[in-house]
């Protein structure tokens, strides 16, 4: 086990209704996110002394601590690559509890995606400038590939080819996602099911892609309090431990179209984040009793699972078909709904229904849960954590 | 569209007759005073029962109502959020994009009936369902052709008791393409970011070379290129030209969302070159359906407009 495991907690988590269109700026989204997730965790603004959110947010900490009224901040930090931050965030703040950097970081990312500017239309006419991030848009922008969606599916096309997946292999996943959806009063397909049948007769983004392998887009915000384990101890709920939190930029890395491999049928960054996931914790896969991987498109989260080691290369395909994705399964993954079904707000309402999840009260909650694993965004740059109940 | 597609599009479109356009919602704010005030206002109509609660009562009610041409305003969500589009998986975002399927991207409002129940109080709080009732068969108009999409609105207050019901009526058409006297500009493909470390391989496409990144020490071949060696460290390189032949290694079949530059469905390919280093294209004189990875195909130029020259790729045989 690492110097980090254990040895600080999420003792918070907070979050605004999840909508198409919330009427509000994103600056009051982060607020409202912020201090639900500090009265959660049992504290006051003036308690929180450090904030970590993604570079992509437009709400800088500062607006958000002066409009909450946290006064001095003495540790803040951004991390990059779109949803691949998510578990990041983490990462950040509990490495600055446990070295007494700060001792109250709020992790944050709000935005109305769905009302304002929207992912899904793509880079096509962003502007171009003179920069390698810029520059590397270059090489997928003018052939027509300026979507997620569409890198998304250049991957799916090669993995389908290989391991002989099928368009319903991906389906299963949204069909799962919905299902849980459908009782998580929280998650905007509450009450709204789908089946394989649906799935196959959505309409075509771009194959092998359908509309229903596609995530949502979402208004709203998430956010969550980090503190040592022995503060967390002593506030209102039971800590979700960080037993584990890694980043991970894998070899020949690009931000979402990773083309270039000997194989492009695997994420190596998950694999590296994995690795340190259950180096740090001293787990292994038998051991995680829950999952929230995430989804932004259904077919990256096959490999996730084979890069997590649950099953073998391509092998997730009979995996899912099993069932084993289902609360009652092997590995109950994303009981909130995934950002499929619950919203979409860049991975860290998953990280959000992992602390749920250890403390015993997601909507969909698996009997005697002690180790939940979360990724975050697929394709980039990523990040994932190993949370835990306490003793 | 040749007919038996003709067919299949019109019993789809046929299908959301009587399925819910949106699931229903409630209005943002109660029936109030001060948006009274700013509608009579703007509107110029000055009956003293909007506001004025003795001259209401003196006509036998029992105090201010709402005109019955706001009844719609109780329930918008503002401008950001109508414009916003609609493919949230409701009914009416699903026929939208069904519509802009056959082509049908423009729309403008025709008519509006209202059935008035009830007149509005203040404190009232007004919420709106909303049935699809039909499509029709495509109509020529002046706009260009299109269909009549009509909704029935129905306004329920808070006790779930219908206020009014509205009869509204959309025209969706296909834009004219040509405007008179004119050719319409062709839509430029997005623009490459070009710089000093892949500027080189932009200029060689001008002059319809596909070229790839050469390490001057060790050899190695690279793609996409930049400005040092993985392999050896070396900031020296020049490039080697390609021979043009390679390998599908996977590819996507666009659809979604819609550039004025590409005609969907359109073929984005990743290609395997035999010299081993891969990039993304496009392919040519080749239907989606029929392409398959590990397909042989070969160079070809495409000049989609002055500033730009970009290698794309066309089957062969091996
Ligand atoms: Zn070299």
């Amino acid at each position: 086990m690492s110097g980090l495991s254990g040895r600080a907690a999420i003792a918070g988590i907070g979050a605004t209704e999840f909508s198409k269109d919330s009427g509000r700026s994103e600056l009051r989204l982060a607020c409202e996110a912020v201090l639900a997730a500090v009265a959660d965790a049992g504290l006051r603004p003036s308690d929180v002394d450090g904030m970590v959110t993604f570079t992509a947010d437009s709400s800088s900490e500062i607006h958000i601590a002066r409009s909450t009224g946290m006064g001095e901040l003495r540790f803040f930090s951004r991390v990059p690559h779109g949803g691949g931050a998510a578990c990041g965030t983490v990462q950040q703040a509990a490495m600055a509890v446990a070295t007494g950097v700060a001792e109250v970081v709020v992790c944050y990312r709000a935005f109305n995606e769905r009302s304002g500017q929207r992912f899904g239309l793509g880079r096509a006419d962003a502007p171009s400038g003179a920069g390698a991030d810029d520059a590397a848009f270059a090489w997928v922008s003018p052939f027509g590939l300026f979507t997620p969606a569409q890198w998304v599916a250049m991957f799916a096309r090669r993995y389908m080819h290989e391991y002989k997946a099928t368009g319903e292999d991906f389906g299963r996943v949204a069909v799962v996602d919905r299902k849980h959806a459908a009782t998580n009063p929280a998650a905007w397909f509450y009450g709204r099911p789908i089946t394989l049948a649906d799935h196959q007769a959505s309409r075509w983004i771009a194959e092998p892609l359908r509309l229903l392998d596609c995530c949502q887009e979402s208004d709203g915000g998430q956010a969550l309090v980090v503190v040592s384990a022995e503060r967390a101890r002593d506030l209102p709920h039971p800590p979700a431990l960080i037993l584990a939190a890694g980043q991970g930029s894998g070899d020949d890395q690009h931000m979402m179209t990773s083309y270039y491999r000997p194989e492009i049928t695997g994420i190596p960054e998950m694999g590296l984040v994995g690795r340190q996931l259950y180096g740090q914790s001293g787990l292994g896969p038998a051991d995680v009793d829950a999952a929230v991987l995430y989804d932004h498109f259904t077919p990256l989260v096959l490999p996730q699972l084979e890069e997590l080691g649950f099953c073998g290369r391509g092998e997730a395909r009979d995996f899912i078909a099993d069932g084993h994705l289902e609360v009652g399964g092997r590995l109950p993954v994303n009981t909130h709904g995934g950002q499929l079904g619950e919203a979409y707000i860049h991975g860290m309402n998953g990280i959000a229904e992992g602390v749920r999840l250890v403390r015993g009260t997601s909507v969909n909650q698996p009997p005697s849960v002690r180790h939940v694993l979360v990724t975050a965004g697929t394709g980039v740059p990523t990040s994932g954590l190993m949370l835990g109940t306490d003793r | 569209m040749a007919q038996t597609e003709q067919d299949g599009y019109e019993k789809r479109l046929g299908e959301f007759a009587g399925r819910e356009a949106a699931p229903p919602r409630p209005g943002p704010d109660p029936v109030n005073v001060p948006m009274i005030r700013h509608w009579v206002e703007a509107m110029g109509d000055r009956n003293p029962v909007y506001l004025d609660e003795e001259a209401a009562r003196r006509t036998g009610r029992a105090g201010i109502v709402a005109p019955a041409s706001m009844m719609q305003a109780w329930t918008m969500r503002g401008y950001a959020a109508a414009t916003a589009g609609q493919d949230d998986g409701s009914g009416l975002g699903e026929l939208i994009a069904l519509l802009a399927e056959g082509g049908y991207t423009s729309v403008v409002a025709t008519d509006s009936e209202f059935a008035f129940h009830r007149e509005l109080t203040v404190g009232d709080h007004v919420g709106v369902r909303e049935i699809i009732e039909s499509i029709s068969p495509e109509k020529k108009t002046a706009l260009g052709a299109g269909r009549f999409v009509t909704t029935e609105r129905t306004y329920l207050d808070q006790h779930g008791e219908t206020v009014a019901v509205q009869r509204w009526r959309m025209l969706w058409f296909r834009p004219a393409r040509t405007p008179p006297g004119g050719r319409e500009p062709a839509a430029l493909r997005p623009r490459p970011a070009v710089n000093r470390d892949n500027a080189f391989w932009f200029e060689a496409a001008r002059e319809h070379r596909l070229v790839i990144q050469r390490c001057d020490a060790c050899g190695a071949l690279r793609h996409p290129p930049g400005p040092c060696c993985p392999r050896c460290g070396s900031y020296g390189w020049d490039t080697a030209e390609a021979s043009g032949r390679g390998r599908v290694y996977s590819y996507v079949v666009s659809h979604h969302p819609r550039h004025p530059a590409f005609e969907p469905p359109y073929v984005v390919a990743l290609v395997e070159l035999e010299e081993g280093t891969r990039l993304v294209t496009n392919l040519v004189g080749v239907a989606p359906e029929e392409v398959e990875i590990d397909m042989p195909v070969a160079l070809e130029w495409l000049d989609p407009d002055p500033e730009l020259s970009l290698p794309v790729f066309r089957p062969v045989t091996a």
